[in-house]
């Protein structure tokens, strides 16, 4: 599905950042949709070189673009904006606080362009909207299942309803880890490898426990046991212990589980009675990182073994 | 796999109580079954997962079932919705 992004979401963006915009023209035009990622500077085409000009993109002028507008005639200047605003500008923002001339605002105000001011410098105020910008185009899915950073590594645990995600999660928790969203995980693929997950924002840091209801864990736990969004490193699926099923007991070979076209780490961990879940999963969190630095527990053994075996042989 | 679309009437839209009732009608069956409002897509058989998609008067929903006993989950829980959970309410 094609996404779109009206002027209005940017001013009202989720991440909060405040991008100091000042509007100068009317309101209207605020609802149009945004469809390029990419911005402009708009300098060549203000210098009469109208080919190429992408003029679909969010146009940003800079010091540059008003400093040399600024010594032009204002005959000069109307030439140029009648041919800028004969195509369908989407929004023009002045960067540094600096404003246009008047007869820019009288021709953006004819054209129903809205045209912003923002106290930020251009590479400041570049890097938040594309920052913004991105969010929004980026591909998402939501999945059922708890995101908690343990030790630093965001975990997802997936699994049937019952299995214990949520119980898991609540003793993790407990131990000093952070939960993200608890049940429904919106995931954006923010990059080709990163994967950011976040919790709905009208049920965050809320989980339900079976026996109890619903838990509030910021205001239980405190504001040091959650935090708002994460990156996904590992992907953990209870299962019910079924005794007809193998599983993996040497971790030598690394599976992944596939959202959003990307390879997580994935591992199954088989539950049943006696097993203490979270501290399995606080060791794969730890074992996550020691692979991130190059360190892979399973395979080093392995290697080991082979290398002892080896000797062994020349020595007979 | 059996879908349908339904509109919810209610103006209180689904809070925690509609949602717990819900929750529990999914329960009974064996399916995995899901709620799906635009893009986000929650399990049916869990309260905090249906209460995350912030359903109001007017939503459209689809209810999707995969497994035994689909038709039937279906059926009951968008005829739920669609009578504004009266029939549970008023027991």
């Amino acid at each position: 599905m094609k996404k779109q992004l009206r002027i209005r979401d940017i001013l009202e963006n989720t991440q909060k950042i405040d991008l100091q915009l000042t509007l100068i023209t009317g309101r209207e035009g605020i609802d149009k949709a945004i469809t390029a990622i990419e911005i402009n500077r708009p300098g060549l085409t203000l210098a009469g070189f109208f080919d190429y000009f992408a003029y679909d993109r969010i146009q940003i002028f800079g010091l540059g673009e008003t400093a040399y507008i600024k010594q032009l005639s204002r005959e000069r200047r109307e030439e140029i904006y009648t041919k800028f605003f004969s195509y369908d500008i989407v929004c023009c923002v002045y960067t540094h606080n600096e404003y246009p001339d008047e007869v820019f605002i009288e021709y953006a105000k004819e054209h129903r362009v809205p045209t912003f001011v923002t106290q930020h410098p251009t590479t400041r105020f570049i890097s938040l909207l594309t920052h913004i910008v991105e969010a929004a185009f980026a591909e998402s899915v939501t999945i059922h299942g708890t995101l908690i950073d343990v030790f630093g590594i965001g975990i997802l645990l997936i699994g049937k309803s019952g299995v214990g995600k949520s119980e898991t999660a609540l003793e993790l928790i407990e131990r000093g880890h952070r939960l993200i969203a608890d049940d429904l995980v919106e995931i954006k693929k923010i990059d080709e490898s990163l994967l950011m997950g976040s919790g709905s924002e009208l049920i965050r840091h809320h989980m339900e426990i079976r026996g109890i209801g619903i838990l509030n864990v910021r205001d239980i736990f405190g504001i040091r046991s959650v935090r708002n969004r994460k990156r996904i490193e590992l992907v953990a699926e209870l299962q019910e212990w079924d005794a007809n099923t193998h599983y993996d007991r040497l971790g030598i070979e690394e599976q992944v589980y596939i959202i959003l076209d990307i390879e997580v780490p994935y591992i199954i961990v088989p539950v049943r009675p006696g097993r203490n879940i979270p501290i399995i999963i606080e060791t794969a969190a730890l074992n996550q990182r020691l692979k991130k630095m190059g360190v892979f527990s399973a395979q080093e053994l392995d290697k080991k073994i082979q290398e002892w075996i080896a000797r062994e042989n020349n020595n007979k | 796999m059996k879908e349908k679309k339904v509109k919810v009437k209610s103006d209180a839209g689904v809070h925690a109580r509609p949602a717990s009732i819900l929750v529990r009608e999914a329960m009974k069956f064996p399916c995995d079954i899901y709620i799906i409002k635009g893009q986000m897509e929650a399990n049916g058989k869990s309260i905090m997962s249906v209460l995350g998609l912030a359903i109001t008067k007017g939503s459209s929903l689809i209810i999707r079932a995969n497994g035994e006993m689909e038709e039937e989950a279906v059926d009951r829980l968008s005829a739920l919705i669609e009578n504004d959970f009266a029939e549970l309410a008023s027991k």
